[in-house]
């Protein structure tokens, strides 16, 4: 199959409804081989969905697709052997010790060498003292990082992470980056939800869901360019009310506070300049024009989906 | 569709063994319960219980009724209660179940028995436990005989026969059949492996669901076979020393004989473990969660205890409670440890107690495979 060779994920118009919920909406995602993909998107977006989708955990309602060249309905079983799958909530076994958890992993992958994976993996985890030790027992950040390990040891071809940093501390967070693109170098690929933004910038390319649908996917440029939006930096004290100011005036699609700087976003640059001038004279705040981040873009997404949603829900 | 795979079937095995090992809680119910259900059994079911409460109407008092009444009080079998001691207080005790005996000596009793005429003794007994008032009935008789030899010496030397010079005639109320104390205790065997072993494996897999690690294995190449299968395997072993510990417990407590021989017993035992497990492994697969696991279990518990053959006679019940008491593989295991420890059967005979409980086992198993979600759908 070409399209195997060439997309490591590659799935079209997925449909999933959970009771007359719509969860994922027509999904449609092309993964390159040794691209790392992030995987963004609100509370309930349909994110877990859509990986539980990809690797044939969930069936679809329509919609086809395939991983690393395997259907994902007709050959769940190939994908699962090649994929490793790290599930949001902790799912290894919290009454086994660490070693005996991943000891268990290597057997179900029937790995050649067991003792000896599982020792390498304990080594490069950290956690050779305490291989003995529950998993259950252990700290939410290392919980994260063994099911990591875990999910890593039968060296799949493509990884689905679904959240693997939350609560991870921002040391284990920079190695588990290197790590993802040491990776990737080496042609693995990645998709890899996540809700922190300097993740999303490390990431080669992005997708972005709400309520189900995709609402942009590229690269960061590319996705902060299509959103089309200028954005002003005011700086100074007593941002809260000025937000609330700037918000109701036309020109003015968002803005967000950050600490002692507010970022006021609008479509149109002269536009939202001259609004917040007007609106601000003699205030003696700093106004600067800044380059738009991917977090305004993911908040003005966001918010336009809600208000289409909104509308169509009614 | 890849094929079996011992690595990853020995990998579940060694997994259950493990969480088993540190789940005190299950660990202590699968080894206790036999153990505290046959010391409970042991009191419970004593089947030589003394002291029974017991009124004697003696309508003709002489030396020879004091003398037999003495003696009943002697052999500690029976406490004669003197208040009661007319026709009309005796039954209405006995309806109450204040006493468990009635004893009535007839008008003339002496004196016929001295003229050699061999009267009767009426016992009227609560047999509604009758494992309760067997032994003590069954020593009526001796006694009879012994105090006929004591007092019937000088003249009356001629009556003293071999047998007995009067006759106990016993009317058995309230529950005419009676249940023998060794029809208990291979059933206690089948229920005690049931409830604990249904229950177990009835947990396996919803624990898993429940835990959310079912996602985990779910991911894993792992096929719905070795899963089941490896499941099963470590509550094998516990079933057969559930088995064991229940059957030294016959032996030491209730004196259960053993006719047959013992490798049939533990081949009967793995047959009904298996049985058991196969129903397990199915409910876990139907439930959501544990305590749906543990209500399911409970619902195929109850009409095994009740329509087995265990808690009453299976012959008593009506046709269709029959049908379905046959069905159950308790039914069938209750009838074959009967068969190989009391009564000595060979296969022969115990065929038609085996096949129902093997097309039980594959039957349920197929259930539990197609019910097993290869999905989270
Ligand atoms: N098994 C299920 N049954 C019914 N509804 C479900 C099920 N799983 C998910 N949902 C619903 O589908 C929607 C999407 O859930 P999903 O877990 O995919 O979101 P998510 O993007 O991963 O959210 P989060 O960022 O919080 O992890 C939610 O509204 C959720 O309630
Ligand atoms: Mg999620």
């Amino acid at each position: 199959m070409t399209i195997g060779n060439e997309w490591a994920i590659a799935v079209d118009g997925l449909n999933k409804h959970f009771g007359d919920k719509h969860v994922v909406n027509n999904l449609s995602l092309r993964v390159r081989p040794g691209e790392i993909f992030g995987f963004l998107g609100p509370n309930g977006s349909g994110k877990t969905t859509s990986i539980r989708l990809m690797c044939g955990l969930l069936t679809p309602d329509s919609g086809s697709g395939s991983c690393l060249g395997y259907d994902i309905v007709r050959e769940a079983e190939q994908i699962k052997r090649n994929v490793g799958y790290m599930t949001q909530k902790f799912s290894y076994w919290d009454d086994l010790t660490i070693r005996e958890n991943l000891d268990f992993v290597a057997r179900m992958y029937e790995m050649p060498d067991r003792s000896a994976v599982v020792a390498r993996a304990l080594d490069e985890l950290g956690l050779a003292s305490r291989a003995g030790q529950l998993a259950g027992s252990l700290s939410g950040g290392w919980k994260q990082r063994l099911a990591l390990a875990a999910c890593m040891l039968h060296q799949p071809r493509l990884l689905l992470l679904d959240e693997p940093t939350a609560g991870v501390d921002p040391t284990a967070r920079r190695d588990f980056w290197a790590e993802l693109h040491r990776l990737a170098a080496k042609g693995i690929s990645v998709l890899v939800s996540t809700h922190y933004m300097d993740e999303a910038e490390r990431c080669h390319k992005l997708a972005y869901i709400a309520y189900g649908s995709l609402l942009a996917q590229g690269t960061a440029g590319e996705i902060v360019a299509a959103a089309g939006l200028a954005t002003v930096c005011v700086r100074g004290s007593g941002l809260g009310s000025v937000a609330e100011q700037l918000e109701r005036h036309p020109a003015v699609s968002q803005t967000v506070v950050f600490g002692d700087t507010l970022h006021v976003s609008g479509r149109d640059l002269p536009a939202l300049q001259h609004a917040v001038g007007v609106e601000l004279a003699g205030r003696g705040l700093g106004i600067e024009v800044i380059p738009t981040g991917l977090e305004d873009v993911f908040i003005h997404l966001m918010k336009q989906a809600r208000d289409n949603f909104a509308g169509a829900d009614a | 569709m890849s094929g079996w795979s011992w690595t990853r079937w020995w990998g579940i095995v060694l997994k259950e063994f493990r969480q088993l090992r540190r789940d005190r809680v299950s660990f202590a119910m699968v080894i206790g319960v036999p153990i505290i259900q046959m010391v409970l059994f042991g009191y419970a079911i004593n089947s030589d219980p003394r002291h029974l409460p017991t009124a004697v109407i003696v309508h003709e008092p002489s030396e020879f009724t004091r003398s037999f009444v003495a003696a009943m009080q002697h052999s500690s079998y029976f406490d004669v209660l003197p208040a009661l001691d007319s026709e009309a207080l005796a039954t209405a005790a006995l309806d109450r179940g204040e006493v468990m005996f009635v004893l009535t000596v007839p008008p003339g009793f002496t004196r016929s028995l001295l003229r050699g005429e061999r009267p009767d003794l009426l016992v009227e007994a609560d047999a509604t436990d009758p494992t309760a008032t067997g032994m003590a009935l069954s020593v009526l008789p001796e006694l009879a005989r012994q105090v006929a030899l004591r007092e019937l010496d000088g003249p009356w030397l001629k009556l003293r026969p071999a047998d007995p010079p009067f006759g106990v005639i016993v009317h058995r109320r309230y529950n005419p059949e009676g249940i023998t104390q060794y029809n208990i205790i291979p059933g206690l065997m089948g229920v005690v492996m049931s409830m604990t072993l249904v229950m177990m494996t009835g947990l396996a897999m919803t624990r898993e669901r429940e835990r959310g690690t079912m996602e985990n294995l779910l991911a894993t190449p792992v096929q719905p076979l070795e899963v089941i299968t490896g499941k099963i395997v470590p509550y094998v072993l516990i079933g057969l020393v559930q088995a064991t510990v229940i059957l030294l417990g016959a032996r030491g407590l209730f004196d259960v004989p053993f006719s047959g021989n013992l490798l049939a017993v533990y081949l009967a035992a793995l047959l009904f473990i298996a049985a058991s497990l196969a129903v397990g492994i199915t409910l876990s697969s139907l439930a959501r969660n544990q305590l749906q696991a543990v209500q399911l279990t409970i619902f195929y518990f109850l009409p095994n205890i009740l329509l087995s053959g265990f808690m009453f006679p299976f012959r008593g019940m009506p046709e269709w409670a029959q049908r379905i008491g046959s069905i159950l593989p308790l039914t069938h295991f209750n009838r074959l440890m009967r068969g190989i420890l009391l009564k000595g059967n060979g296969w022969a005979e115990q065929w038609p107690h085996i096949w129902p409980q093997l097309l039980f086992t594959a039957l349920v198993m197929l259930v539990a495979v197609l019910a097993y979600r290869k999905t989270l759908d």
